[in-house]
């Protein structure tokens, strides 16, 4: 799975805890929070300095807001939207030291507005550790009109913004966090493949 | 050739530093303007010693405002295999050397929200250069610059006056030490260190930002060594078909490109990467002293650094 032969299609490491850190930064988001149980459950040492951002919204099926609570981590704070975690996250990033390391998991738009943000506090991104949990549903920019598509599952599928047909490519952007889709009948206009779902 | 363009350069000004340090000016042959380069960038230098050539790699300090000349410091090392004593004893003003395109393989991160810069002794060179890049560009930045003694600090006065408070000077005649673990821990998130000097001042400073819990990507240091000697050794060249002896004072690239052969290089002071040669077989044990393979790569005896490295053993085969 994940494997593409374009370069900047993302590589999800897995989320291990760096015992070199002198803190630790989590955004979790649906199932994502699986992962930071699994990582920061087998690190106890960690969780005295570890911070837990989490947002129930998104693929889950359940809630894992009691499980997260019940780890022990220094601080755990739940939102009700993806943007209202980010907010926090950016606020936290601010005044973040060196020592600080991020993980995100998640869904794979999820980890790119993590990563993103993250970026442009200027980590570099591969110290950002990263695991891909939940809905394989991307987010996609449309490369025509710039509009912006969360939770698309098929290919090709029709920008919300501008009404073209566009072809999901694996060509990621680290910069927006999201995946380039790009005109299908550009050449034949009206000739369009059928849809498959390819991320569910 | 391997190594790039090259440009023929006349000696403009010498400026004895200190002791021990002589800062060269350098002015292209033909009167044009030299290129830019980036912070951090070096040059390799190629002196004609008599019948061998001598090519050391030198950081460069600056690009004179007219972009005419550039400036490279070059420490004396009494034991070393004739490069820096050249350029100290028989390079006047009027000389003539010849000098790589420049490369950078030290440069400071862009996208980097602040920047420490740590120097040791002669180390100070491309850190001068990074320190202006950032200064001239209004960058958050430190520097910190430890020297034997007053006196051996090459560019103390100059660094003092561009750079302010923002310039912290260590000597080692009194004792003062660069506290890492006082600097590293409390900087900002985005901050990137590089560390340039001694190998075991690079060693220390690099443990103290692990310690501090910086990720590896946020730290930098750049150290080139001299070619080590060794005991002589013979290089089968396979594709060309022919055997080269690797004299005790000489590098095997030294030796390969005295046999006529084209080999790749760039930095020849075992940090680029380029002159990455593939060993098909060696009659003894690879002595790798190169800071580009990776620990396993080095494991592998499959690949071999013949800017630095050598065989200790009797016969080497290399697929060039």
């Amino acid at each position: 799975m994940l494997v593409s032969e374009i370069k900047s299609r993302p590589v999800y490491g897995g989320l291990r805890v760096d015992g070199a850190a002198r803190r630790h930064l989590v955004a979790a988001e649906g199932e994502g929070a699986l992962a930071a149980l699994a990582a920061f459950g087998a690190a106890p040492e960690a969780l005295g300095r570890t911070a837990i951002l989490y947002c129930p919204a998104g693929s889950a099926g359940q809630g894992h807001e009691a499980a997260l609570q019940a780890l022990g981590a220094d601080a755990v704070y739940v939102t009700p939207s993806v943007e209202t975690l980010l907010f926090r996250l950016n606020v936290m990033l601010g005044v973040a030291t060196m020592g600080t390391r991020i993980y995100a998991a998640g869904r794979e738009g999820f980890i790119g507005s993590v990563v993103a943000a993250a970026v442009a506090h200027g980590v570099d991104h591969h110290s950002i550790h990263t695991e891909h949990r939940g809905s394989l549903a991307r987010r996609v920019q449309c490369v025509h009109c710039k509009g912006m598509t969360d939770n698309v599952t098929v290919t090709p599928f029709v920008c919300s913004h501008c009404g073209l047909t566009l072809f999901v490519r694996d060509h990621f952007s680290r910069r927006l966090g999201a995946f380039q889709g790009v005109c299908v009948d550009a050449e034949e206009p009206g000739v369009i493949p059928p849809a498959e779902e390819l991320y569910r | 050739m391997s190594g790039g363009l090259e440009i023929p350069v006349r000696v403009v000004e010498i400026e004895q530093a200190t002791d021990t340090v002589k800062r060269f000016r350098l002015a292209a042959r033909s009167g044009e303007k030299l290129p830019l380069f980036s912070a951090g960038a070096h040059v390799v230098v190629s002196m004609q010693d008599g019948g061998h050539r001598i090519r050391n790699p030198y950081s460069l300090i600056d690009r004179s405002a007219d972009g005419l000349s550039y400036r490279i410091g070059v420490l004396r090392t009494p034991n070393s295999r004739g490069g820096s004593i050249f350029m100290h004893d028989r390079v006047a003003v009027g000389s003539e050397l010849v000098i790589s395109m420049p490369v950078n393989l030290f440069p400071i991160v862009r996208t980097g929200r602040k920047h420490i810069l740590v120097a040791g002794g002669i180390g100070i060179t491309p850190i001068y250069a990074m320190a202006e890049e950032l200064r001239s560009r209004s960058q958050p930045y430190e520097l910190h610059y430890a020297m034997r003694d007053a006196a051996h600090g090459a560019f103390v006065q100059e660094l003092a006056e561009r750079h302010g408070d923002k310039l912290r000077l260590y000597r080692d005649d009194r004792q003062e030490v660069i506290r890492v673990d006082e600097i590293l821990p409390n900087q900002p998130l985005g901050t990137h260190l590089y560390v340039c000097g001694p190998g075991g001042m690079i060693d220390a400073i690099l443990a103290g930002g692990r310690a501090a819990g910086w990720p590896a990507e946020n730290l930098h240091s750049e150290r080139f060594l001299a070619p080590p000697g060794g005991d002589p050794f013979r290089a089968a060249l396979a594709r060309a078909g022919i055997t080269v002896e690797v004299g005790p004072h000489q590098s095997l690239l030294e030796a390969i490109e005295e046999a006529g052969v084209d080999a790749p290089f760039l930095c020849r002071g075992g940090a680029c990467g380029q002159c990455q040669t593939t060993v098909l077989s060696a009659d003894g044990e690879l002595v790798h002293n190169d800071h580009y393979l990776t620990e396993d790569e080095k494991a592998s005896g499959r690949k071999i650094m013949t800017c630095v490295s050598r065989l200790k053993g009797r016969e080497l085969v290399l697929d060039l």
